[in-house]
């Protein structure tokens, strides 16, 4: 029982990881038809902006309102990178989706090795405050706190993009432009100003995965955005885009599958088996997210 | 092809064989077609006879080891690229798996002949084989979908066998150290720095068939077709041709070619590692392609041998004492070829679309604006 429970909760942990990255990506590709390889770099520039506050920035450090400072300062940086990569890079481009890839792919190789090239390939020991360092006993299982922390942030993000969706009057837009893009521009309603808005919410949630990732791997790499990408990639595959609740719901099955088949069967045949469940999902529902592509993208 | 030819073009053969032979093939009606592949063909069979020197390029002579070696990897991921541009460039198709069925090809070849001690030509024929077959089984399930979640799911095959292969399943694999050759399976002809040559001359071949491959196949109905669905695959099924075969007939091909060229890299190299199965070491390919031009002749080798000779180079460079000099800032990120290579990439996508292979006609172009004006 105290096994199911830890494996439980930490697949939850790693859901939220995954549907932080996912949700912003799901978002981009739904709205504008970019699949955004540069979003593993936004996590690897708020992984080490976090990293890199708590250590230098005064006022920020590694435990209490220190970190928090420090996970601001992330955040900020991956958000602000994001938004200099729509409106510099992606921008030019639009309409040209098979460039806005390569650009990205071509973003995606070069920041984690400038990264790289200023901090080292090492991984780099990430600061954990006292809060969430240690375990909680729940149910009989010795549960890592910052587990708890992951999964509270993760639905306070999901909470707030669905509050976003409903209740703002760019939610409305960015959520008809999903949905028919080509009907919210017919109605005079210039959705390209919306892109620059989901780059930048895209951008930060991932900043916010690099620092939480962060404190769930212990330490930080420069190309550890790119292998989580893949996972958030699958997630949105399995999770279609139009929802950003299909989303979470994909998120938090990737990571369940992950943790139970990594326990009970061989180490790495978790990550083998989700992808697995990614071919059951295509063969049976004929491409949940290829229905919705298959006529925008070339 | 006389001698005054031949020794023209070995002197620039290295940075850019096919820069003349591209012009060449953009005025069909002065050049015959046959003149281009010969040019290349002579090119690339003198060159390890040439002891030229070409200072700053290479540092041996021409036919020294180090340098044949050098333009052998080059030579085998020239034939790479050229197999993923027949999905890329000819098809349409935006597969993110590719290096599966390299390092499928090449880890296989190692792994039988390391475990069943079984010779090179009959674990690089098994290789190949199985190469094929998971390409084609492979590319019957993520062909379900197509675009964006096609590069998704193939993406995501490619990293489940990543992740094999770095978790080493019952010490296997090697995991991040990856394995080497055993020297006693291998013909004697591809051990030691003498024969050199002979890794050459294999990459050579490789380069050939690749080539050859793609070309017949693009000559053929089977390429007309596929040159409709890169255009307008919904047209394609309305004229009552149905994609999915062709577009899985060329996914099976580049897939064979892919691990034909894994089993090559693997004795060129004389090992594997890990970073062939990484999803970077795709997105490189895509790089090469796209530089090089996608969907022509001569583009996609011609950027993965400028490409790998860049990478090479820099991290020569970046090895040696030249950046020393440079403050911390800017020697930092130039010792970092993936930051430079993926850097050129975005402003190459912004400022070059159409790749090296489109330079001589844009040089055509402008001469002639130039002319007009004057």
């Amino acid at each position: 029982m105290s096994t199911v429970v830890l494996l439980v909760v930490t697949g939850l942990g790693l859901g939220a990881l995954y549907f932080l990255i996912a949700s912003g990506l799901s978002l981009i590709f739904g709205l504008m038809d970019v699949l955004n390889f540069a979003h593993g770099a936004f996590l690897t520039i708020g992984a080490y902006a976090t990293w890199w506050a708590s250590v230098y920035l005064p006022g920020a450090g590694g435990d209490g309102v220190g970190f928090l400072v420090a996970v601001a300062f992330g955040v900020a940086a991956g958000t602000l990178a994001a938004t200099l990569v729509e409106l510099g890079v992606i921008r030019p481009l639009y309409g040209r989706h098979r460039e806005q890839i390569l650009v990205t792919v071509g973003l995606s190789l070069a920041v984690p090795a400038l990264v790289q090239a200023i901090w080292g390939a090492d991984p780099l020991p990430f600061p954990r405050p006292e809060l969430v360092s240690g375990t909680v006993t729940l149910l009989g299982a010795a549960i890592p706190t910052d587990r708890f922390l992951l999964i509270a942030v993760a639905a306070l993000v999901l909470a707030g993009l669905l509050l976003f969706g409903t209740r703002t009057r760019y939610g409305l837009i960015v959520r008809a432009g999903v949905e028919d893009r080509a009907m919210v521009t017919a109605l005079g309603i210039d959705v390209r100003k919306s892109f620059t808005l989901v780059f930048a919410i895209g951008g930060a949630a991932a900043a916010l995965a690099g620092a939480l990732g962060g404190l769930y791997f212990g330490v930080i790499t420069p190309f550890q955005g790119t292998s989580l990408l893949v996972f958030a990639f699958i997630v949105v595959v399995i999770g279609g885009t139009t929802s950003t609740v299909g989303c979470a719901v994909a998120s938090v099955a990737v990571g369940m599958v992950q943790q139970f088949a990594n326990y009970y069967t061989v180490a790495g045949l978790g990550d083998i088996a989700v992808v697995i469940v990614l071919a059951a999902v295509l063969l049976t529902r004929q491409g949940g997210l290829a229905k919705a592509t298959a006529g925008r993208v070339a | 092809m006389n001698v005054d030819t031949d020794t023209k073009h070995t002197t620039e053969a290295p940075a850019a064989p096919a820069a003349p032979v591209a012009e060449a093939v953009r005025r069909p009606r002065r050049v015959p077609a046959w003149v281009a592949p010969a040019v290349v063909a002579v090119v690339l069979l003198s060159l390890p006879f040439s002891t030229l020197r070409i200072p700053g390029l290479f540092e041996g002579t021409l036919n020294s080891p180090s340098t044949l070696h050098v333009l052998a990897t080059c030579l085998v991921l020239g034939g790479l690229a050229t197999s993923y541009d027949l999905l890329y460039g000819r098809v349409g198709l935006l597969s993110f798996g590719h290096a599966l069925y390299f390092a499928a090809g090449a880890y296989l070849a190692v792994l039988l002949m390391g475990i069943l001690e079984l010779p090179l030509l009959w674990s690089a024929l098994i290789a190949v084989a199985s190469g094929t077959l998971l390409a084609l089984v492979l590319g019957a399930i993520s062909l379900r979908v197509s675009g964006i979640a096609l590069a998704m799911v193939t993406l995501a095959f490619a990293q489940a066998g990543s992740i094999l292969v770095v978790r080493d399943p019952g010490r296997m694999t090697g995991g991040e150290e990856g394995l080497s050759l055993n020297p006693d399976l291998v013909p004697d002809a591809f051990i030691g720095v003498v024969n050199t040559v002979n890794l050459y001359w294999l990459a050579v071949g490789y380069v050939v068939v690749a080539l050859g491959v793609v070309w017949w196949l693009s000559a053929t109905p089977v390429g007309r077709v596929w040159q409709g669905i890169r255009a307008n695959e919904q047209r394609v099924s309305v004229l009552g041709v149905n994609p999915y075969p062709y577009k899985l007939a060329a996914f099976t091909v580049a897939g064979a070619l892919a691990s034909l060229g894994g089993v090559v890299y693997l004795v060129v190299s004389g090992g594997v590692t890990p970073a062939i199965t990484t999803a970077e070491f795709t997105l490189t390919l895509l790089v090469m392609v796209s530089l090089g031009g996608a969907g022509t002749r001569w583009g996609p080798l011609v950027g993965a041998v400028v490409y790998t000779y860049v990478d090479h180079r820099l991290l020569q460079l970046a090895a040696s004492d030249v950046f020393d000099g440079l403050p911390a800032v800017v020697r930092a990120p130039l010792s970092q070829p993936l930051f430079i290579l993926g850097t050129l990439f975005v402003l190459l996508v912004f400022f070059f679309p159409g790749g090296l292979a489109a330079l001589p006609s844009r040089i055509h172009a402008a001469l002639r604006r130039r002319a007009a004006a004057a």
